[in-house]
């Protein structure tokens, strides 16, 4: 209860000194899976933080570990076949690894909220959405079922689906797409949370539609000032919203900065990868980059920097030694405040 | 909806009529011969023989029998036994509730014990008791009803006392309960495996990771989130399940004597009584008939994605 | 008991598991090899498959297991004589039923009549019941209606009572004759599975493909449809497989099945019915073999089915 208490004067505005320390922050956070063919390592020794107000995108491939992390930090993570053999994953001081249930259940809907990636299977598809968005007040506020009901509608309203009041009892395949994902955000807002993980939010949507939803999104978390933690592997997504970035590779993070620096001056040969990778108009007729080689099998990383079989300025250190993640600086010493990379030769990738 | 259930019940005059024609050739048109039978090994007179089965009819072609006993059968007129010239009707009015009482207990068995050893493995599927209600379904499987039957009747009526090993004529309710058990015993494995794996598909589906993301309390996540969608198949399975009791009824009305439809089936079956297991067939085929069609419309009730055109 | 029974940890690939799903294993696995790996070490699909094995050569080379003959019949020394549990494969291990005969050799001879039923009739009604299915499911229209309609004529009718109604018809009720009976009405069930499946595949990219690349229908439908719609006909014909050899003993123990002199599990569980109070062994060693046997086929089905069917498991 205390730390419900505690929770409970937010959302403080950006920059507020009472609550200088981040909303979030992880920290040496390992993540394992015991299958049948071995312990696949998909988070090996993530940290991050998020404040309120602020937006940090996570960039990777599939099976960087990205979406493994939230699910870890939500508590939705399969348990077993999953582990979490080391770390914390602190929620305005506190760590909700080390809670009990009920505690954590609480944060859970009302404090962080996910919305996920495909809404038509992560919304239940014998309940109406109105009914589900209900839910939310019913159990966590103990509203009427005809209260409840109301606020539904009046959430419905405000993440923009037309006539709500006639689809309120309509069920999740009635919609279309993009409705459907507002739906997903309107039932994440619903409890005003202070942090909501976006676990590709928008990447199962059309790209028209995709940036209607980016939009709401971003414009939502304004409004509420809420922390807000974008998982994708979309760079064109995250440049518009994100305040800083985190590239994350074989479970571990390879590089951080501040979302325009990085575009500018990658500290890390995979980001550096990534960017040449999105097509751009003016390489029209050209051969379109692509990093060489697979993603690492989790069973097997790589020893010493696990991009080693695919980075093309790979030498002896990086396929023994494991790179730390190191704050990266100006050419004179100067610091680059938020930037890190986790190579061995980030010298030559950012100033070369 | 109302479409539908028209366009359902329009559908199942073909297949009734072609289940009784079937059942209806099955008896007469294959060798057997009815009069024979009632005659016993007595040495009969041929020219007797033909005067009986042509005031029953019987020497008419097969097509015209079976309009005969068709047009008899829409006026109620299930025809007439040929040995006790007691009214088919009549044997299945004593029958039938008998029957009906046998194959619901049955299936309350099987609903309930099956849906609750289901759920209870799987929410822990992989787990020692998920393997120990594994290893009860396959035997209850493997074990033919007729074995668990004088097994039963052994234990419980000659070795425990604690039962008669036959029903009496009136078949009280109480009388009907290890009857109906071992009835629905089959019937119990394949639901509890069919909702275990149900529930454990649905624990590991997106929406149930929504609902345990949104904060609700653990009653709520599988109360709602889950029993709703797990059920959807059991449903399923439950509605074909009534018409198939009441055609399994037939082992163990005769392992415990029970004086149902079953049993007289039996009896008619041995001395070739065509009108009685046609009608007690029919009798089945319709309940089968009526209760897939209820399961259908149940379906669109718990599954909202099914839509009835 | 759990450590034999103990099925594969999860499969990594597994739909639902998210994260795991996101390691890709090395080499790329195909459905039936990756059945195959699976099965090879699920301990219920070793046990069931080396008791089908010892059931099989049981049906096929009785003499192996017995000198004694199953029709030898001895009044006088052996009425009812008591199951000698330690004359292990001696004629009088399991006693001796009403008319003085082995026990532990009919229980031998008896297998070839109940596999043979259980084996013959799943053939039969796995073919019927495919090509049916297939048809169905391939053509729709008006010959999906017209089957579908037959099949569900058929299937309306309950299966142990019209095997009845069949089976009393004939005065001699040879192995062929039960066969037949049972096949008769029981391949709805596979034209079922078989059409849904059937129904699934051709909407697939590569059924459209071979379609658009100027196929024959017969090459679509044995090329490519029959290969990928067998695994659950596949599944569900082993599981059946089990409950015809317990129709065949049901219906020899209600009477209107197999009949002496056919030595068969359902005749002797039939014929030991009377003698319940005083000899319970005569019906019980019978009835554990038809069990045993049911179990072995439904215990192989399952496995192939987890196998197959990761989602299930």
């Amino acid at each position: 209860m205390t730390i419900i208490d505690k929770t409970a004067d937010v959302p403080a505005p950006r920059g507020s000194t009472e609550n200088s320390g981040p909303l979030l922050d992880v920290r040496d956070l390992h993540v394992e899976f015991k299958t049948r063919d071995g312990v696949v390592k998909a988070v090996n020794g993530v940290n991050y933080s998020v404040s309120a107000g602020e937006t940090l995108a996570v960039l990777g491939e599939s099976g960087s570990g990205k979406s493994v992390t939230a699910q870890a930090i939500m508590g939705i993570l399969d348990m077993p076949p999953g582990r979490i053999p080391q770390g914390e994953i602190l929620f305005r001081g506190e760590d909700m690894l080390t809670m009990g249930y009920e505690e954590r259940r609480k944060i859970r809907g009302q404090k962080i909220a996910m919305i996920f990636q495909d809404a038509l299977s992560s919304l239940n598809p014998v309940l109406t959405v109105g009914y589900q968005l209900a839910e939310m007040f019913r159990v966590h506020q103990g509203l009427s079922k005809k209260d409840a009901k109301a606020k539904a509608i009046e959430l419905m309203d405000r993440v923009r689906i037309p006539a709500a009041k006639e689809r309120v009892n309509d069920y999740p395949h009635q919609f279309s797409g993009g409705m459907r994902q507002r739906i997903m955000i309107a039932m994440a807002l619903a409890l005003e949370p202070d942090l909501i993980i976006a676990d590709e939010p928008t990447t199962a949507l059309d790209v028209t539609v995709q940036a209607q939803v980016m939009d709401l999104l971003a414009e939502l978390q304004r409004e509420y000032n809420m922390g807000l933690i974008l998982i994708t592997h979309d760079l064109g997504v995250v440049a518009d919203v994100a305040d800083k970035i985190a590239v994350m590779y074989a479970g571990r993070i390879v590089e951080t900065a501040p979302v325009h620096e990085l575009y500018k001056r990658p500290a890390h040969p995979y980001t550096r990868g990534l960017l040449d990778s999105i097509p751009r108009l003016d390489q029209k007729g050209q051969e379109l980059y692509a990093i060489k080689g697979l993603p690492p099998n989790l069973l097997k990383i790589p020893t010493g920097c696990a991009f080693n079989p695919r980075c093309p300025k790979a030498q002896d250190i990086c396929r023994t030694d494991v790179p730390p993640l190191l704050s990266v600086t100006e050419r004179d010493g100067g610091e680059l405040p938020g930037r890190h990379s986790a190579c061995h030769f980030w010298k030559e990738q950012i100033h070369g | 909806m109302g479409r539908y259930v028209a366009r359902r019940l329009l559908q199942m005059i073909p297949v009734f009529l072609g289940s009784t024609l079937l059942v209806f050739l099955m008896m007469y048109a294959l060798p057997g011969d009815p009069v024979r039978a009632l005659a016993g090994e007595q040495a009969v007179d041929q020219a007797q023989i033909a005067q009986v089965k042509k005031d029953l009819g019987l020497d008419l072609p097969i097509w015209q029998q079976y309009w005969n006993y068709l047009s008899g059968l829409f006026q109620g007129d299930f025809g007439t036994q040929i040995a006790t010239q007691r009214p088919v009707a009549d044997v299945i009015a004593d029958a039938f509730p008998i029957t009906v009482r046998l194959a619901l207990f049955a299936f309350a068995f099987t609903v309930i014990v099956g849906i609750s050893m289901g759920v209870f493995a799987g929410l822990k599927a992989d787990t020692l008791r998920d393997r120990g209600l594994l290893v009860l379904t396959l035997l209850l499987i493997s074990v033919p009803s007729f074995v668990l039957g004088f097994l039963a009747q052994y234990f419980f009526a000659h070795e425990l006392g604690w039962v008669e090993p036959n029903v009496s004529a009136v078949a009280a309710s109480q009388e009907l309960i290890l009857p109906a058990v071992v009835l629905g015993s089959l019937s119990l494995a394949y639901v509890a495996r069919l909702t275990r794996t149900s529930v454990a598909e649905n624990l590991r589906s997106d929406y149930m990771r929504t609902a345990v993301a949104k904060g609700l309390p653990k009653r709520r996540i599988i109360g709602v989130h889950l029993m709703r969608n797990s059920m959807i198949p059991v449903v399923t399975f439950l509605g074909t399940d009534i018409g198939t009791l009441m055609g399994g009824a037939v082992v163990t009305e005769g392992i415990f004597n029970v004086q149902g439809v079953g049993y007289n089936v039996f009896q008619a079956l041995k001395s070739r009584e065509g009108s009685t297991v046609v009608g007690i067939v029919t009798l089945i085929v319709v309940v089968y008939l009526v209760s897939s069609l209820i399961v259908d419309l149940l379906y669109a009730v718990l599954d909202p994605r099914i839509r009835y055109a | 008991m759990p450590e034999a029974l103990e099925t594969p940890v999860k499969d990594a690939t597994q739909p639902g598991s998210v994260p795991a799903a996101e390691s890709k294993p090395e080499k790329a696995r195909s459905l039936w090899s990756d059945a195959w790996h699976d099965l090879r070490r699920n301990p219920l699909f070793v046990i069931s498959a080396i008791l089908i094995v010892f059931l099989l050569t049981m049906a096929a080379f009785p003499g192996l297991f017995t000198s004694a003959d199953p029709r030898h019949a001895d009044l006088a020394n052996h009425y009812l004589q008591k199951p000698k549990w330690g004359n292990f494969f001696a004629p009088d291990w399991f006693g001796y039923d009403v008319q003085g005969r082995s026990i532990y050799a009919r229980v031998i001879y008896g297998a070839r009549a109940s596999i043979a039923v259980g084996v013959i009739v799943t053939v039969l009604v796995t073919i019927v019941g495919t090509v049916t299915g297939m048809l169905a499911g391939y053509f729709g229209g008006w010959i999906d209606t017209l089957l579908s309609r037959i099949t569900d004529i058929f299937f309306g009718v309950p299966f142990i009572l019209g095997a009845m109604v069949v089976l009393t018809s004939f005065e001699e009720r040879h192995v062929y004759v039960v066969i037949l009976a049972l096949a008769f009405l029981g391949w709805t069930q596979i034209a079922r599975v078989a059409r849904g499946s059937v129904i699934t595949i051709k909407q697939a990219d590569y059924v459209m493909a071979a379609k658009a690349l100027g196929a024959s229908t017969t090459r679509i439908l044995l090329r490519h449809i029959l290969p990928n719609a067998m695994a659950p006909v596949i599944v569900v014909a082993t599981i059946a497989l089990g409950g015809y050899i317990s129709a065949e003993a049901t219906l020899s123990f209600l009477g209107i099945g197999l009949a002496e002199p056919t030595v068969s599990w359902g005749v002797d569980i039939s014929s030991g019915q009377e003698q319940l109070r005083n000899a319970a062994f005569v019906l019980i060693i019978p009835s554990i073999m038809v069990s045993i046997t049911v179990l072995a086929f439904i215990m192989l089905g399952d496995a192939v089915r987890n196998a197959l069917d990761p989602k299930l498991r």
